[in-house]
């Protein structure tokens, strides 16, 4: 620590820290427009200019350090005189465009011109005019207002890594942009509408629609994966306008990511779902809430106990407490949140929820991972900037998948296979793990036998043994394999031999509440056991149940096995569908459409990875006579005379739950190695499926804008390798259909792309495009259309 | 297809070598050279994204640098650049008159190409040989203490 002085105020600073730390952190403001806490120090716009003692020329406070006995005047006539000659000059090329700026009212150049400009300018001359090129469906460009402080250049290089934005060209002829015309791809590139100090860049999906002292902010969290940013829901006369972060060091600092930012576009969605309708004798009827409850209830009660229900991933706690009470009330366990996934052979040994074993802050710290079928990036954004934090600091990132992921970090070892091969990879880290020592368990030699072990396994078992913090991280991809169990139970035994920590984020927004409910067919509420355990989401829409309840899914979509899910719900006797829209497909296979509030329209809880209940409100009304899931279900509920439905708000069901399990509100437990069966050889083309990053849940999927994002767009494709696609003879672009036994798709285009291995075919489920197909694993054909 | 030539990359491995094998971005200034001579002067797009992959950069950061500097084109050129400073030993000196000259006799303005592909006619800063303003450039000569009559035997001279 050193002690200086700014404006005679003694200040206590650390080491080697910079005068605007030490100055922001005694509460003393001091101009700036390049500097950020987040980014490298850049030093070019020159407004935070100090006078420092003994120092002939007004000094950076962004980049000069502190010194001991340092005496610092922030407000002296030389610092003023200084700041103002910078923000004259920062005037000279920035148009006065203010009332049609949409930064305008939030804007740091406005506020700063307010206290450090002049009233009238001396500069006569002409202006720098600027050229827009438009970067995407998110960021809306204005470049003649830029200042050129490069704080979204510096984002994208130093926090997203990916550098897509430069500034080119020098002098007055610098500019911000793409050079070549293109869209921005990061998936954290919203981030930038906030990091520039002006309205060069801001929000393409907001612009034009309110200033920010119109607007009403409530504290809110987001639902779309299982980290549970905390974002601020912002509204104008109870309309949603736009959502932003909420700085939380210990999850989202003071970042979002897009898919974050931009879903509440879904729910304007123009099939959004806004009043109660039945279906009686095949025809479709407005009706109002009685005479909707009472006819669910009633064909609810009709089926007995021949009732199941399936939940989508971003609901509340409290409402997947009270879906399991109502299906468990009604004699039945048949109910999954699970559906993603299609392997669940092991589900009675797995944890009883996920998540991860450390902090998140903690992940910037570890020294090695191994990623199995995790895209980390795309499916936890901001867990993927922690991990890309830990790998700038040296750590080893290390992956096993079926998809040479796009990196934004420097990686290790990668072992790229076919998805039914990533079993034997995993055999081989194991096999390479145990000639270290340690013996090998039941059951793992008759599978190692045949495995060779190769050079990268050998590596990233070395590497893992020799971490002091390792972790061993279950992705997606690999939770959503028909071989899930096998390979959690080799992410298991990999990592007790190697001394890591088994990471099961999870994937969605809030599987870790939807497991703690009991929103599941062999655990009840708070993870106890149930006598016999119903049915999973796959065979319960194999049994043909009488009745089917369904709470913010669209199970077509939503279901990791589209097919199963259409002729499941063609089967099935009754189905009620708590939902927030009415698809074509919703209202073909449901006989009651509820409508829910939905995201930010609700009061509740999420549970996130590291185990953190975080509770909300009600940010906005949801439209017409939509109601929270709670109170439908409090009053199905009744209807059905079952015990246990008489809670007056969602605080009141959290705590019930939580009287359940415990003050801790987690449950702490380990998953082992088990025995597992080799994987079934695939003969032929072999199939890759996992969820698009915005096709995961019905608002996220109905994002207008992030569905035209490169993201978005590279979901309604098939994907082969090059030497796949020219030894069955198709070409770039072309449209395919994608056979799976009788069933195919619907015709995609095809995409030559080189991440995919050879003999395989990538395919992203979740959306329009790939609604119809089967799991996407295991044999498959492509047919040209 | 590639577009650097073997002969080019060779070259571009010689620079590389030069610096740690983490750092082989530092070559980038090097190689846009080496492209530029290979392509007749100017680079297009497709060699600069060439160069960064084969420099392990990400395209932008190499535009940055291509755009940064005035020496590297990014327009077809004739086939001699004038470079004329202009900057102000040079100005003082009488660069007026030089790019006058210029601009008449060959019938094309500042920044312009001739139309027979021989001259491009360019303004440049100081380029450090202020002690004989005015002065320009030729490909790799410098011209120095320019007259009207010492620039039309230099131009009669160009091919
Ligand atoms: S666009 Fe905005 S953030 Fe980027 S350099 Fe310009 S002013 Fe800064
Ligand atoms: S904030 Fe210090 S120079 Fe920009
Ligand atoms: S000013 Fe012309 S060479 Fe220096």
């Amino acid at each position: 620590m050193v002690n200086i002085e700014i404006n005679g105020i003694p200040v206590q600073a650390a080491d080697g820290s910079m005068l605007i730390e030490a100055a922001d952190q005694a509460g003393i403001a001091i101009p700036r427009f390049c500097y950020h806490k987040k980014l490298s120090i850049a030093a070019n716009c020159r407004m935070c200019l100090v006078e420092v003692e003994k120092m002939g020329k007004p000094m950076p406070a962004c980049a000069t350090p502190v010194n001991e006995g340092m005496k610092v005047f922030t407000k002296s006539p030389k610092a003023i005189s200084a700041q103002r000659a910078v923000m004259e000059f920062l005037l000279i090329n920035h148009p006065l465009d203010c009332p049609i700026c949409d930064q305008g009212g939030e804007c740091d150049l406005q506020e700063m011109a307010l206290g450090y400009g002049n009233g009238t300018s001396q500069y006569g001359e002409a202006k720098r005019v600027v050229a827009d090129q438009p970067i995407g469906p998110l960021i809306a460009t204005e470049m003649t207002r830029c200042i050129h402080c490069t704080r979204c250049v510096r984002f994208g290089q130093e926090i997203a890594g990916v550098m897509e934005l430069g500034a080119t060209g020098r002098g007055e002829h610098m500019r911000i942009g793409t050079y070549v015309a293109k869209s921005v791809s990061s998936e954290l590139s919203g981030n930038v509408i906030d990091l520039c100090p002006v309205g060069a860049l801001t929000s393409r999906p907001y612009r034009y629609s309110a200033r920010p002292w119109e607007l009403d902010s409530h504290d809110s969290v987001s639902p779309h994966d299982c980290l549970g940013a905390n974002i601020q829901v912002q509204s104008r006369r109870g309309e949603l306008q736009r959502v932003l972060p909420r700085d939380n060091e210990a999850l989202n600092e003071c970042w979002l990511s897009d898919r974050d930012r931009f879903a509440y576009l879904g729910l304007a969605a123009s099939d959004r779902l806004s009043a109660p309708r039945i279906k009686r004798d095949g025809e479709w009827q407005t009706v109002d809430w009685d005479t909707a409850l009472t006819f669910a209830a009633e064909g609810i009660k009709a089926a007995g106990n021949s009732v199941g229900a399936l939940a989508g991933y971003s609901s509340t706690t409290e409402e997947y407490y009270l879906l399991q009470k109502l299906v468990r009330g009604l004699g039945s366990n048949n109910i999954d949140f699970r559906l993603r996934q299609l392997d669940f052979s092991d589900q009675a040994r797995l944890p009883a929820m996920p998540g991860l074993s450390l902090p998140v802050v903690e992940i910037e710290s570890i020294d090695a991972a191994l990623l199995i079928g995790a895209n980390v990036r795309k499916e936890q954004p901001l867990l993927g900037l922690r991990l890309r934090k830990a790998a700038l600091n040296g750590a080893a990132i290390h992956s096993v998948a079926a998809v040479d992921y796009a990196a934004n970090l420097p990686m290790g070892q990668r072992i790229v296979t076919a998805p039914e091969a990533m079993v034997a990879s995993l055999v081989a880290v194991a096999k390479a793990l145990l000639v270290e020592g340690g013996s090998a368990p039941e059951g793992f030699a008759a599978l190692a036998e045949k495995v060779e072990v190769s050079i990268e396994a050998e590596m990233i078992a070395a590497s893992l043994k020799g971490a002091e913090k390792g972790i061993v991280w279950v992705g997606a991809m690999a939770a959503g394999s028909p071989d899930a169990a096998a390979l959690r139970s080799l992410a298991a035994l990999i990592a007790d031999l190697s001394g890591c920590q088994l990471q099961l984020p999870g994937e969605g927004g809030n599987s870790a509440g939807a497991a703690l409910a009991g929103c599941l067919p062999h655990r009840a509420a708070a993870g106890s056991e149930v006598d016999a355990a119903g049915l999973d989401w796959r065979a319960m829409l194999g049994a043909g149940l009488k009745a089917l309840v369904l709470m913010n899914c669209e199970p077509e979509l939503d279901c990791a096995d589209s097919r199963t899910a259409r002729t499941g719900l063609e089967q099935a006797g009754f189905v009620v569908a708590l939902s927030g829209y009415a698809s074509q497909a919703m209202v073909e296979r449901c006989d009651v459409l509820l409508p829910m509030a939905m995201s930010y329209e609700t009061s509740g809880t999420l549970v996130n990875a590291q185990g953190n209940w975080q509770g909300f409100g009600a940010a906005i009304a949801a439209p017409g006579d939509a109601r929270p899931a709670w109170k439908l279900l409090r009053v199905l509920g009744n209807l059905l005379d079952l015990d246990g439905f008489e809670q007056f708000s969602s605080e009141e069901i959290r705590d019930e739950l939580k009287a359940l399990t415990g003050a801790t509100g987690t449950i702490a437990n380990q998953l082992r190695w088990q025995p597992v069966a080799p994987s079934v050889r695939v003969e032929g083309l072999s199939g890759i499926a996992e969820f698009a990053i915005h096709g995961v849940d019905p608002v996220v999927r109905r994002a207008a804008a992030l569905q035209a994002s490169i993201d978005g767009q590279g979901a309604s494709v098939v994907r082969v390798h090059s030497t796949t696609a020219a030894a069955r003879g198709f070409n770039d672009g072309q449209k395919v259909m994608l056979r799976t036994g009788e069933w195919s798709c619907a015709p995609m285009p095809l995409v030559v792309d080189d991440t995919v291995p050879a003999g395989c075919v990538l395919l992203r489920k979740g959306t329009e495009a790939t609604q119809g197909c089967s799991s996407g694993f295991g044999p498959v054909e492509l047919i040209p259309a | 297809m590639q577009l650097l030539s073997d002969a080019s990359r060779a070259e571009i491995d010689r620079w590389i070598a030069k610096y740690p094998p983490e750092q082989r971005q530092s070559a980038v200034m090097a190689a846009l050279r080496i492209a530029q001579d290979q392509n007749g002067g100017w680079l297009t797009n497709a060699l600069m994204d060439e160069i960064a992959a084969y420099l392990e950069m990400p395209p932008i950061a190499v535009y940055e640098v291509a755009t940064f500097y005035s020496m590297y084109e990014r327009e077809p050129v004739g086939r001699h650049k004038i470079c004329v400073c202009t900057n102000i030993s040079c100005l003082l000196r009488g660069s007026d008159e030089v790019v006058a000259h210029l601009e008449q006799r060959l019938g094309i303005k500042l920044g312009q190409t001739t139309e027979d592909n021989r001259f491009t006619l360019k303004e440049v800063e100081c380029l450090g040989a202020c002690v004989n303003a005015p002065m320009m450039q030729v490909g790799r000569e410098y011209y120095e203490k320019l007259t009207p009559e010492t620039l039309d035997t230099i131009l009669d001279g160009l091919e």
